[in-house]
């Protein structure tokens, strides 16, 4: 066992001393570096009595010797040697990384974050055209398309997100219902808890809610996917065969969510909908079949137009976001992460203020 | 292809006033550099000198800000920045005819390593069979010295080394006439290294292709370098073999050729060369008896 470190004060021959003894070793070291902190005017430092010396216990010796300019005595060679070693190793080193006076460090964050924001978002638009100039030679060149690439995000954007789609639709449906009916009842207006369950799940929510479960699910993916890709170096590896990553990686997971967008509202607008029948038939005791009938008086054929015609804008915009951002990553892991949450956060905030201009357009267009 | 080569007989790859910088850091000025066909030049240099940089500048990963850099005598820099790759281009034709291995390998994760061998071949003949394809990739996999059971792995179940073997499998897909090799022995054990210094020597004698190799390998430079190019100081300050670099009598070169390390690869060299003189005085021997 070690004994843990100490020193004491006596006046010695050279003057005043400090002897050590105990362990000067890292697990022994204890508070000896605040003591020496304090310890003020010494002249010789006397180790000739301690058990063992490492590297921190050196560093504390050299440090309290070059600050109180003593000198260090009774050390045997080998604590000699590690003394002379730590000594030459005490050349300044920028350990922190420098910052300024934090009012002006987050100004200048501020800063940076809003330029940041700026020239993603001009980025972003710029990857889009990028996209579809890439798309259009790909049509000229039907041959190019990569069936098998396609085909795997066909499963994995649409396929697979059936069931988390469903579940999410369903007990949307089951809420406006239920909180339709609670202030309805009021006045005496249940009814038209359907209208409510039929115009709001198939014009907004399900493509809107969609749209946010597949930015969750398949945008984060795309950018994490993307990002990697990028960090091991196989996105250049692609470049250098002659591979078009925009090509090979982008397009079909572009054209995969274009495509399977609009399929996932549909469902999730169906499912939504028979949530909502099915609490206005247990709770309101409005049959299956007065429902259907009443909702097809209510709901006009272009809610469904609407959304189908937001879908596969939403799913552009998710799956270029998610690429985009991918794409942007660099240099490590950390960047993975925030990229991916950039690609997730980026696509719904511009997915909702675009949901936002088609409700004008859509009722300039009288489609109301 | 051979017409472009005839033209510009024994230069594969010319840089001229190569600049490259990353905001205020300048990392090349006034770089030039000529690779000759048929040699493997080694690109040495302290860390951080951007080796690793001047290569992704020939293989026009990295935008110079200002130079010439001319492959097979084609203008890489002349390319605009559209990612996708027109058929028939030039800089697609360059493609076609150079492989590049990269540090980590950079195989691709989702695919097996038969599918990454087939990936350029893919890329540049589509009208490949599956069939042909596949014996392509079998036969690239055995001529890297891979096991043929790995064939069917992913990256992910493969070792370092492995890995590396696999990259350069897919870096001679299309059997180049130019290779790019960014320090391919690094993170190899002793043996692995020298026998990937083997296979790259035997592949260069076979196929006769030409190759950039970063390195800092020492045993590597010695065994398989006709020359050596020395980064320092943001540009090339001297190629020639190492005999030659090592007469120059500038401070870093002898540190790095003459230090330690060095000199031990310099003696193991003698010694492989010792014993291959003896070898051959024996066989000499034999025959006469």
């Amino acid at each position: 066992m070690s004994l843990r470190a100490d020193f004491e004060e006596r006046d010695g021959e050279g003057g005043r001393t400090l002897a050590f003894n105990g362990s000067l070793s890292i697990t022994q070291i204890g508070d000896i570096s605040r003591r020496l902190r304090d310890v003020g005017d010494v002249s010789v430092l006397d180790i000739s009595d301690i058990e063992h010396l490492d590297t921190v216990g050196a560093w504390l010796l050299v440090r309290t010797a070059r600050d109180a300019e003593a000198n260090i005595v009774g050390g045997d060679d080998d604590a000699n040697r590690l003394i002379e070693e730590v000594r030459r190793a005490d050349e300044p080193v920028a350990v922190e990384r420098p910052h300024g006076p934090p009012f002006r460090a987050m100004l200048a964050e501020l800063g940076e974050a809003t330029i940041v924001g700026i020239s993603s978002f001009m980025g972003l638009i710029g990857f889009f055209g990028q996209t579809v100039l890439s798309m259009g030679r790909l049509l000229a060149h039907p041959r190019r398309i990569r069936w098998n690439a396609l085909i795997q995000r066909f499963d994995v954007v649409g396929v697979r997100a059936l069931g988390i789609v469903g579940l999410m639709s369903f007990l949307i449906g089951v809420v406006i219902a239920q909180q339709g009916a609670v202030q309805l009842r009021a006045f005496g207006a249940e009814i038209f808890t359907i209208n409510l369950v039929g115009r709001l799940t198939l014009r907004e929510l399900g493509v809107l809610m969609t749209a946010i479960m597949v930015a969750g699910r398949s945008g984060s993916a795309f950018a994490a996917q993307i990002g990697t890709m990028k960090l091991t170096e196989e996105i250049d590896a692609m470049r250098t065969i002659g591979v078009s990553p925009t090509e090979a990686l982008v397009l079909p997971r572009v054209i995969a969510t274009v495509l399977m967008m609009p399929l996932l509202t549909v469902y999730a607008s169906i499912i939504a909908i028979v949530g909502g029948g099915l609490l206005c038939w247990l709770a309101l005791d409005i049959p299956p079949a007065t429902f259907v009938s009443r909702l097809r008086e209510v709901t006009p054929i272009t809610d469904l137009y609407i959304a189908l015609i937001k879908a596969p804008v939403f799913g552009a915009i998710v799956a270029i976001s998610g690429c985009y951002q991918g794409l942007q990553v660099e240099n490590d892991a950390e960047q993975v992460g925030l990229k991916t949450t950039a690609a997730v956060v980026q696509a719904i905030f511009v997915v909702i203020v675009l949901d936002a201009f088609f409700a004008v357009f859509f009722s300039a267009l009288g489609w109301v | 292809m051979t017409r472009k080569v005839s033209r510009i007989p024994d230069i594969v790859i010319s840089v001229r006033d190569l600049k490259n910088s990353f905001g205020e850091q300048v990392i090349h000025e006034d770089l030039d550099l000529d690779v000759c066909r048929g040699e493997i030049l080694g690109v040495v240099g302290g860390s951080g000198t951007g080796k690793s940089v001047l290569m992704r500048s020939i293989i026009g990963l990295q935008q110079p800000d200002e130079g010439s850099i001319k492959v097979f005598g084609h203008n890489m820099l002349s390319e605009d920045e559209s990612d996708v790759q027109e058929e028939g281009t030039e800089a697609q034709d360059v493609r076609k005819r150079w492989g590049v291995l990269f540090q980590g390998g950079a195989l691709f994760s989702t695919l097996t390593v038969a599918e990454n061998v087939q990936v350029p071949l893919r890329e540049f003949y589509p009208d490949f069979t599956p069939r042909l394809l596949d014996e392509l990739a079998r036969y690239k996999i055995n001529l890297v010295g891979l096991p043929p059971e790995s064939a069917n792995k992913f990256p992910s179940e493969l070792s370092g080394g492995m890995k590396k073997r696999a990259g350069l499998a897919r870096a001679l897909a299309m059997d180049p006439d130019l290779l790019f090799l960014d320090e391919p022995t690094a993170g190899l054990d002793p043996i692995g290294a020298a026998k990937f210094d083997e296979l790259t020597r035997n592949l260069q004698d076979t196929l006769g292709f030409t190759v950039f190799l970063i390195t800092h390998d020492l045993d590597t430079l010695h065994a398989i370098c006709d020359r050596v190019a020395v980064l320092a100081d943001r540009h090339v300050i001297a190629t020639g073999t190492i005999d030659e670099l090592i007469q120059l009598d500038h401070d870093w070169i002898t540190e790095y050729f003459t230090g330690p390390r060095g000199r031990a690869a310099l003696g193991a060299k003698k010694n492989v060369a010792d014993n291959e003189r003896n070898k051959a005085m024996d066989s000499a021997s034999d025959g006469k008896a």
